[in-house]
């Protein structure tokens, strides 16, 4: 009976087998769900959408599309042809094109590839009548960015072809797309990109193309993206970098009823057209190389210098805030301030008057004694410095310093505001004293800010209190602002506090005694305060933060200006001619204006460059 | 009893019928699926290869009707007959024979061919029948056994030269049938034993299945040393000698493997044995196929819905491949569906078979069930990657007259002789 039964049981062994098999093929394996896109007999094509348009606050287009055309060869499909003619057309050599149709053929002979990338408009013309002569090469039109307004490039950043970084990070992404890698490219990418729409074609084992797949039920269309209107007003910005001419540094601007940055500008700076077309990677990798001047850091956003003497506002602010100081306590000033019993135990001062003076000369004539005191005062209400320290810290962060603002810029830097771990750090025994900090007084010292946050604690002192984030996207069609940038953010110093010390920034300007009295404009009540920074790269830098007008402020602005020796030299004058520009439109300054427009720190940095 | 003689379809079996029916409108279904032509508007189209199959499945019908008419007992009188004209045919073909696609499977007629070895089956199992049916006939004697054989290796040679191994593959069937009839069990057994030292030699190479089978038979001869003294004493030059045969076997394997076969054979096992990961050259086919079966999923795309299949993704997706579109278009509820109808079938023939009192019948049955069984599983375990690639139709499924009428041919022989066994033979 046993060999009766022997191929009955084989056959349900093997059934009961085959069975398992395809339960495993069919309905464990993921591998080949129904995704298209896991489907080597479906084609996926993309339809990709124009890229949005960028404009400045006033409607002056900062950033279009222009079509360009490459010429893409199929080598398969290339007959003899007249090759003088053709190179002639194209502006190639033989040799030019020889090497170029044997890359193209040691890619695919099938496959196009492009032999000679973005024509400029004018040889498409003429390519264009004559391209039928030329057997497998044909014109393939894209989309390139175009930069009408020659300036800001730092803000208005560049779209490269992604690597394969990015697209591990984001699949959106398929190897040869463009995305956006810097400036508001980067931080709006997603809005100004759109989305591509998809189509699936169904192909045979040939890879012929046989029809769309499931007629189009999985095919998505192209989702256009959005324009941008940016905060900058384009004017300014021009202004700014013309005024910054051969110079170095960073002007941030920022309207501070909004928060909105009207300029924002770093020097050397370059034409962003020179990030698009065949050019492209050859300026790319000039810039990018310039160890020297770094036109490729933006000074604005990522430059991080001593703030000097603009530190000074808060320096008053707190110890007004703590209580240690009044508008009308005074200090005397003896050519400097001594903190110990040792020789070197000094800190020098220039502010010239010797006798007792209260809060707003101190602020007008930036007495180093008198800040120094104060600050000293505010950390030793505290039993320990550390603790002072902390305090101090907490006032100091409260203004967007020692941080990132967390804005809508791709770049940025924290600064550097010390609390009492910070001293501990450097003083690892923390056996330190409330006098090893001192220079942090005169924001000098461990104090660290960009240009950025200064214009920020400008705007906030103009709010008398509170500031917006400082932000770059005016208005995007379609999509609301993100609202972390209408809510205002208080300081930890009340309000009451303020006036007096406006008074004293207005003073700076107005009084004939006030470091920046030779940049007063006439008919706009200006609040400012010079700065002159020391640092360890040579020349002392020259800063000036400013707002205006006094009273409901418009605008307010920090200038760097990298070894300009003191604030009223170089920046002092950029500030207020920025300041008069943008609120009337126009400058009565002639000469001060022309000294800008042509002045040049350049044998300053070539001493450094001597030095390195 | 003569007016019921007369009636050709009295005592026939209709679930066989019926399955035959259901497994040839199945397969007719899955190949008008990969042959259709999308905008032809008429039902039928007879130059399309669907429309041809409705042709060579219409023809079978007189075919049918012309074996229930002949006399069940003219079978087993000219069974020899039958076969020895089947291998004249097979013979014919080295000089007349037309080459399509590297073998010389095949006589053209002018516009249609016939593959004799379709039928050649059907002669090799009704001589079967009729060698072990003999009353003289023992299978326990090597003589007789030596017979069978002979009958089984002239056909199967035949065809192995033409060259089309795989239908020479399935004579290897007839093993069962002749264990049925009582052929010693250790054929069966070295088989076995055979089988699985190939595929080991083959996976893990000759060296370390040599020193593998060393190390067993070590274990074996300490078993037989120690605790069956007696039986070793009697029996250690049997023991050795099976050794040896064994080890030679594994080296003749290896030597065959690398030396005999050609890199296309040797490609196809390394496949199966994930030895070679291939997808482009030898490995496509299955490849694709394995990938088009598992992208059905449970319910499958539905009926002409599947891409790869419309796609023309997987090659002879009409005939060797035809298993690949039930995966696809009808997923893993069809394709189970599908394995357990073949399942039915087999086991209705066997149960037949059994139920036969004519030892001729019984045998032709037994031959029929495993030649079937052999040609689903090896295309079938071809086509979902469990067995090399080895070309052989799909029973009632694959596109081709010859199969169809030949597998048609050997059920319903079977039918017949199974109609007449109420009567005395």
């Amino acid at each position: 009976m046993k060999r009766i039964g022997l191929l009955s049981f084989i056959i349900i062994i093997t059934s009961f087998v085959f069975i398992v098999r395809l339960f495993f093929l069919q309905i464990l394996s993921n591998e080949y769900n129904q995704n298209p896109f896991n489907n080597s007999a479906v084609k996926v094509t993309y339809d990709y959408p124009e890229r949005g348009y960028i404009y400045d606050r006033n409607g002056i287009l900062m950033v279009a599309n222009q079509l360009s055309y490459d010429i893409m060869i199929i080598p398969r499909e290339v007959k003899p042809l007249d090759t003088l003619e053709f190179c002639n057309l194209l502006k190639i050599t033989k040799e030019d094109f020889l090497k170029k149709f044997e890359r193209a053929k040691r890619y695919s002979t099938r496959i196009p590839s492009t032999f000679v990338a973005q024509v400029s408009k004018s040889d498409f013309a003429a390519l264009q009548e004559k391209l039928y002569k030329f057997k497998g090469f044909y014109i393939q039109k894209r989309s390139l960015r175009e930069y009408p307004i020659k300036s800001a490039p730092n803000v208005l950043g560049y779209i490269s072809e992604v690597n394969e970084g990015m697209i591990a990070k984001n699949p959106y992404y398929q190897l040869g797309e463009l995305i956006g890698t810097a400036g508001i490219e980067k931080t709006y990418e997603e809005t100004l990109r759109g989305k591509k729409g998809i189509k699936f074609i169904q192909r045979d084992r040939f890879n012929k193309e046989i029809g769309s797949y499931k007629n189009g039920a999985y095919d998505t269309l192209p989702i256009p993206g959005h324009d941008i209107t940016l905060t900058i007003d384009s004017k300014l910005q021009q202004y700014g970098e013309a005024l910054m001419a051969n110079k170095r540094g960073g002007i941030v601007a920022i309207e501070p009823s909004t928060g909105e940055i009207l300029a924002l500008i770093s020097m050397p700076t370059y034409d962003p057209n020179l990030m698009v077309g065949r050019e492209r990677s050859a300026n790319f990798t000039k810039l990018y190389l310039d160890s020297v001047s770094r036109p490729l850091l933006d000074r604005g956003l990522q430059a991080q210098y001593p703030p000097g003497s603009p530190f000074k506002i808060i320096s008053a602010l707190t110890a007004l805030q703590e209580g240690v100081i009044t508008t009308t306590s005074t200090t005397t000033c003896h050519h400097g301030y001594r903190y110990g019993s040792g020789a070197g135990s000094i800190m020098r001062c220039h502010c010239g008057t010797g006798y007792p003076i209260d809060l707003n000369i101190a602020i007008y004539r930036s007495c180093n004694s008198y800040f120094a005191n104060a600050y000293r005062k505010v950390i030793e209400k505290y039993k320990k410095p550390y603790d002072g320290m902390n305090v101090w810290n907490k006032h100091v962060e409260s203004f967007g310093l020692g941080n990132y603002l967390n804005n809508d810029l791709s770049v940025g830097q924290k600064g550097n505001v010390p609390d009492g771990d910070y001293y501990n750090r450097v003083y690892p025994n923390g056996r330190w004293r409330s006098t090893a900090t001192i220079s942090n007084a005169i924001g000098q010292g461990e104090v660290l800010t960009t240009p950025i946050q200064l214009a920020n604690m400008t705007a906030t002192v103009a709010n008398r209190g509170f500031y917006y984030t400082p932000h770059i996207a005016k208005h995007i069609d379609g999509v609301p602002l993100d609202k972390k940038f209408t809510i205002p953010n208080y300081t930890t110093i009340d309000k009451k506090h303020f006036e007096p010390v406006i008074e004293g920034l207005f003073a700076v300007v107005e009084n004939p005694s006030g470091t920046a009295h030779w940049s007063r404009v006439p008919g706009i009540e200006i609040c400012g305060k010079t700065g002159t920074a020391e640092n360890p790269h040579g020349q002392d830098h020259s800063i000036f933060i400013a707002f205006a007008p006094k009273d409901n402020p418009k605008i307010a602005i920090a200038v760097f200006v990298e070894n300009g020796y003191w604030g009223s030299r170089w920046a002092g004058p950029i500030a207020t001619l920025m300041i008069e520009k943008y609120l009337t439109g126009k400058t009565d300054r002639p000469l001060v204006e022309e000294r800008m427009f042509t002045g040049s720190i350049q044998d300053e940095y070539d001493k450094q460059l001597l030095k390195k | 009893m003569r007016s019921k003689k007369m009636n050709i379809f009295h005592g026939i079996d209709w679930v066989l019928v019926l399955l035959y029916l259901i497994l040839i409108f199945i397969g007719w279904l899955n190949i008008y699926s990969t042959t259709f032509i999308e905008d032809d508007t008429a039902l039928i189209n007879l130059s399309t290869e669907y429309g041809k199959q409705l042709i060579w499945i219409g023809l079978s019908f007189p075919l049918i009707i012309f074996i229930l008419l002949i006399d069940a007992k003219l079978y087993e009188k000219y069974a020899s007959i039958i076969y020895v004209v089947s291998l004249f045919f097979l013979a014919g073909l080295f000089i007349l024979g037309k080459n399509i696609n590297g073998a010389t499977s095949w006589y053209d007629f002018g516009g249609f061919s016939l593959q004799p070895s379709e039928f050649a089956k059907a002669a090799t199992a009704l001589a079967i029948a009729k060698l072990v049916s003999d009353k003289l006939f023992n299978l326990k004697k090597f003589n007789t056994q030596l017979q069978a054989f002979v009958i089984l290796f002239l056909p199967a040679v035949l065809i192995t030269l033409q060259p089309d191994p795989g239908s020479a593959l399935v004579y290897t069937a007839f093993i069962f049938v002749l264990y049925r009839e009582g052929l010693p069990v250790y054929y069966i057994t070295v088989g076995f034993i055979a089988a699985f030292l190939f595929v080991i030699t083959l996976y893990f190479g000759f060296l370390y299945t040599w020193l593998g089978s060393l190390l067993v038979f070590a274990l074996i001869l300490m078993y037989f040393i120690f605790y069956r003294k007696k039986a070793f004493k009697n029996g250690w030059i049997k023991i050795v000698g099976i050794y040896l045969v064994a080890a030679l076997f594994i080296f003749s394997v290896d030597l065959v493997f690398n030396h005999v076969f050609e890199q296309r054979h040797r490609d196809r096992f390394n496949i199966v044995l994930g030895k070679t990961a291939d997808t482009k050259n030898i490995g496509y086919n299955t490849n694709q196929a394995i990938t088009t079966i598992a992208s059905g999923g449970f319910t499958g795309k539905g009926f002409l819905d599947g891409e790869r299949t419309q796609g023309d993704f997987v090659p002879e997706n009409q005939t060797d491949y035809i298993f690949t579109i039930v995966g696809e278009e009808w997923g893993f509820l069809g394709s189970t569906i599908v394995i357990v109808i073949f399942t039915f079938f087999f086991l209705r023939i066997i149960q037949i078979a059994e139920r036969q009192k004519s030892k001729f019948a019984r045998v032709y049955g037994h031959s029929i069930a495993a030649i079937f069984f052999m040609h689903f599983t090896i295309n079938i375990g071809m086509v979902i990657g469990l067995l090399p690639t080895i070309g052989i139709p799909l029973p009632f499924f694959s596109y081709g007259g010859s199969a169809l009428w030949g597998f048609t041919v050997l059920l319903f022989i079977f039918i017949r002789l199974d109609a007449n066994r109420s009567y005395e033979w």
